[in-house]
Formats: C-alpha cells, sequence, structure tokens
C-alpha cells in the first residue's frame, strides 16, 4: 500500500503540490487524471525519491520512502516515463532487458533476449523492431518500448505515465488490456496517469483528479460520472468552459 | 565606486568559484566512493576507452606534429641569436615532454572528450534517462561517471606519450629538412638530454588532465537544466572549466615538480 500525507513540492516559486493526500492499496489501478503541468508526473516522481518532496511523508507497506534500503525499494518498482526515456545507445532488446542483464539476479543473454521479445510481443511490437535503436522507432512504438521495460521484470508496483498517449484508438486498446492483465492477473499495484477518458474507464479501480496541488476528487471509477464535483465533471467531457482555466 | 565595491566586485565571482570547486571535489568523493563499490560496468568502460582514447588519436596526432614544428623554428630563430641554434633537439624534447605535449593534449582532450560527455550526459538527463537508470536499479555515478573517469586516467597518458613522441618527430622534420641538422645525431642529442622524472612528469599529468577532463564533463551534464538550452549551456560551461582547471593543474604540477 502506498500513502501520501501532506505531500508539498516546489521549484522556486512554482508550488506544484500543495498538500496531496491519496492511498493506493495494494493490487489495485489508481488512475491520476487532471490538465497538464498540475504535477501528476512530478507526484510519481516524488513516490519513486526521483524528486525529493519538500514537506509530508510518503510510505510504502508503513516504511517511509525517504529513508527505505534504496536497492530493495527501487527493485520493487517498474516506470514508463511519459518521453519513454529510452537509452539511446542501446537497442530496443537490451532497453526492455536491461533490468535483466545486470545486477544480482543477472540472466543469461539468450534468456534475457527471449523474455524480452515476449514483452514487446505484449506490447504490440514484431521480434524485428529488437535490434534497432530507439531513434529508428516512431514516438508510439518507442513508447510500447518503455512500457515493456517497465514490466520487464514483473515489478510488484508499476507506474505509466501517459502509456496511450501518441497511439492509435487500437494500439490504445491493447495497452489498457495489457495494464488491467497485470494488475488482476499479477496482482501488480499500478499507478496511471492519464488524460483520455476511454483508458480510465478501462484501466482504473479508482481515480483521483489532481488539480491545483491537491487531489480534487478521488473515488471509484464506477463514481466518476455521478461526482458532483463541477471541476470533474468539466474534466470528464472535456468542456473549454468551467471552473478549470483554458488559459494556463 | 567605493572600496567596499569594488572589494565585493572581485569577491563575488571569487566566492562562485570557489563554491563550484568544492562541489566538483564533493563530486570527485562521489565518483571515488562509486568506483571502489560492485558493480563495474565493462562494456561502458570498453566504449568509454574508444571514445577517449583511440578516437582522439589523430587530433592529438596532428596538434602534437604542428606544434613540435613550430617550435623548432622558433627555437632554432631564438637560439640563432646567441649562437645557440645546436640547442633545438634539447629544447624541443624538454618543451614538448614536460609542458606542451601534456597541455596541448589536455586542451585538445577538452575541446573533444569533455564536450561530448556533457552533451551526451545532459541530453540524457534532460530526457529522463538518468531517472529511468536509477528505476532500474542502476546507479547512474557507477553506469556513466566511472567508466568515462577511468578512461580518462588510463588513456590520457598514452594520449599524451604519444603526442610527446610525434611533436618530437615534427621538430625532428622541420629540424633535419629545414634547418640542416644531422639525422643521427638529432635523435641522439633528444635521446640523452630526457630524463627519467621528465617522461614520469609528463604522464603524471596526462593523467591528471585526463580526470579532470571526463570528471568536468560528467559533472555538468549530470548538473544541466531543463531542455535544448539546459544542453548547450552545460556543454560549454564544461569545456571552459575543463580548459582552464588543467592549465590551472598544470602550473600547479609544474611547481611541484621542476619548481626551486
Ligand atoms: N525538474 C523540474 N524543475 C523545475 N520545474 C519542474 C521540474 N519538473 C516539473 N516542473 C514543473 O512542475 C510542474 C508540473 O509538471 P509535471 O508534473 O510534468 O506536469 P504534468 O501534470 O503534466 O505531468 C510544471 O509547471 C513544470 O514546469
Ligand atoms: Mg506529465
Amino acid at each position: 500500500m502506498i500513502e501520501l500525507a501532506n505531500v508539498q513540492k516546489a521549484f522556486g516559486a512554482n508550488r506544484v503540490l500543495q498538500g496531496v493526500n491519496l492511498t493506493i492499496p495494494k493490487g489495485t489501478s489508481m488512475v491520476i487524471i487532471g490538465g497538464s503541468g498540475t504535477g501528476k508526473s512530478v507526484l510519481l516522481k516524488c513516490i519513486l525519491g526521483l524528486v525529493r518532496h519538500d514537506a509530508g511523508s510518503i510510505t510504502l507497506d508503513g516504511q517511509d520512502v525517504t529513508t527505505a534500503p534504496r536497492d530493495a525499494f527501487l527493485a520493487r518498482f517498474g516506470m514508463l516515463f511519459q518521453g519513454g526515456a529510452l537509452f539511446d545507445s542501446l537497442t530496443v532488446w537490451e532497453n526492455v532487458a536491461f533490468r535483466l542483464l545486470r545486477g544480482a539476479g543477472r540472466l543469461p543473454q539468450e534468456e534475457a533476449r527471449a523474455i524480452a521479445l515476449e514483452k514487446l510481443r505484449r506490447v504490440g511490437l514484431q521480434p524485428r523492431v529488437a535490434d534497432l535503436l530507439p531513434a529508428e522507432l516512431s514516438g508510439g512504438m518507442q513508447k510500447r518500448v518503455g512500457l515493456a521495460r517497465a514490466i520487464a521484470a514483473q515489478p510488484e508496483i508499476i507506474f505509466f505515465d501517459e502509456p496511450t498517449t501518441g497511439l492509435d484508438p487500437i494500439m490504445a486498446g491493447v495497452i489498457n488490456d495489457l495494464i488491467r492483465e497485470i494488475v488482476v492477473e499479477m496482482g501488480a499495484t499500478a499507478m496511471t496517469i492519464t488524460h483520455d477518458m476511454t483508458s480510465v474507464r478501462a484501466i482504473a479501480d479508482n481515480v483521483a483528479m489532481l488539480h491545483d496541488g491537491l487531489i480534487r476528487w478521488t473515488g471509484p471509477v464506477g463514481s466518476l460520472d455521478s461526482a458532483d464535483d463541477p471541476y470533474v465533471q468539466q474534466f470528464i467531457h472535456g468542456r473549454a468552459t468551467g471552473p478549470i482555466a483554458a488559459v494556463r | 565606486m567605493t572600496a567596499a565595491g569594488g572589494l565585493a566586485l572581485i569577491g563575488r565571482p571569487v566566492l562562485a568559484a570557489l563554491a563550484a570547486l568544492g562541489r566538483i571535489a564533493l563530486y570527485a568523493g562521489q565518483t571515488l566512493l562509486a568506483a571502489l563499490r560492485p558493480p563495474f560496468y565493462w562494456r561502458e568502460f570498453r566504449m568509454a576507452l574508444l571514445q577517449v582514447g583511440w578516437l582522439s588519436l589523430p587530433v592529438v596526432g596532428l596538434t602534437a606534429l604542428f606544434t613540435g614544428g613550430a617550435l623548432a623554428l622558433q627555437i632554432y630563430a631564438g637560439g640563432q641569436r646567441f649562437s645557440a641554434e645546436a640547442v633545438v633537439p634539447q629544447i624541443v624534447a624538454i618543451g614538448m615532454v614536460r609542458e606542451l605535449g601534456p597541455v596541448l593534449v589536455g586542451l585538445m582532450i577538452a575541446a573533444r572528450v569533455t564536450s561530448s560527455i556533457a552533451a551526451e550526459i545532459a541530453t540524457m538527463k534532460v530526457t529522463e534517462q538518468i531517472d529511468a537508470l536509477v528505476t532500474l536499479s542502476t546507479n547512474p555515478m557507477q553506469y556513466l561517471t566511472v567508466p568515462r573517469v577511468l578512461a580518462g586516467l588510463f588513456c590520457v597518458p598514452v594520449l599524451v606519450a604519444i603526442g610527446d613522441i610525434i611533436g618530437i618527430m615534427g621538430g625532428f622534420l622541420v629540424g633535419t629538412g629545414q634547418l640542416g641538422f644531422n639525422r643521427a645525431t638529432y635523435i641522439q642529442n633528444t635521446v640523452d638530454f630526457l630524463e627519467a622524472p621528465d617522461i614520469v612528469s609528463s604522464l603524471v599529468k596526462g593523467a591528471v588532465f585526463g580526470v579532470i577532463a571526463t570528471l568536468i564533463g560528467c559533472y555538468h551534464g549530470m548538473q544541466s537544466g531543463r531542455g535544448a538550452q539546459g544542453v548547450g549551456a552545460a556543454t560549454k560551461t564544461g569545456v571552459a572549466a575543463a580548459a582552464v582547471l588543467i592549465l590551472a593543474a598544470n602550473f600547479i604540477l609544474t611547481s611541484v615538480m621542476f619548481g626551486q
């Protein structure tokens, strides 16, 4: 279980997170929605310790993430970055197998490559892309390689930062199903950032909306449509007018 | 301007430079600690050897060759005024090995290697690849910095040795081809005149400059700001800082090894 209590983070005068409270129970899928630039990516990075929060506490199974032994902590996580963040000096399969090829439980090349190919297949990529460099792929393909890398070592907790942005609707559907499958079948805990309402409905157990540095609304996905919060209503129906300013 | 204002004008950049030096020293300490702990990334080390060492050979060779030749001409012209033009082989040798070889190679490495390391790591930072490394349980200091700095430590002395030899060869070519020196005597004079401390100092300087050039490249890459502008600034600052530090270190090393 991941618990955030009054988490705050500012970059200079830009107060991005202003007291976020959120609980993600083990084995559930939490989807974070909210306008771009509201700090959704920063929130994930705070949990992983990539960005140090200024105040508040973040705990994983009761242990503070800033004091947890780093290697053991990170070994439990997989993360898909918003921009893919593939290593451009390594081939696609070496990217996917990065963790499998290194560290204490390292696998032989052949075995790691076989797993990489299998993960690539699951994100809808053919084996022929395995030996290409990331720069030779389209943005949507890079995103899917990033996804394959995030799930390659079967982590218990997976963060997906905009997994379907830049994908065609069919591929987005494949990825939504995959994320759902990982949660249901592997029992993983997932946190997904998305702007795509189809994805929200396909992936989420629970939804939280981040606005103005605070969790504006949170609840089960089933009650999203009946939420009487005007911010949520404006967001899920994509209206240009409402309490959320269109110029930010 | 008041005296206090004038002092502040000098004091501020000095303080800023000292603070930067402190942060670099801290970074160097972290690099050392990271190097002493497993794992060691051999593949990255081999790639760094190629990048820092092998691919720098052409530029190092050409720089040294032309400088050695020019040096011979100048020493001949200067020496003539005191009827001392016969010292060309000795002074070329000592000048190349003690000073010009290491300094030129150091500066060329700052231009070629510091810039490419700073730009590469800054781009990785900007595109979240460094964050991705961390989430994949890989320490960026061990994966990126340690292999590059070790490659600098081992490769640059070799490059300096090669630069020294090619520089002396440049002097030899000009001396025997243009200034009328006898080939055998030129070589004999060079070999007789050089002493072990000259060569050792050359290699020590090379090792120090190699560490400075690679460490500063990694440091400024890791410190990069956001966006393409951040990458550009990291590269520019890295090269300038490496060049200045190499020249400063050269002065200190020369004072320690050859000062009275
Ligand atoms: N490393 C950083 N340094 C300074 N500002 C940052 C940094 N990372 C994010 N920000 C700022 O934090 C805000 C939220 O960013 P982000 O979390 O990426 O938004 P999003 O909700 O679209 O994912 C933005 O205003 C962004 O400019
Ligand atoms: Mg984002």
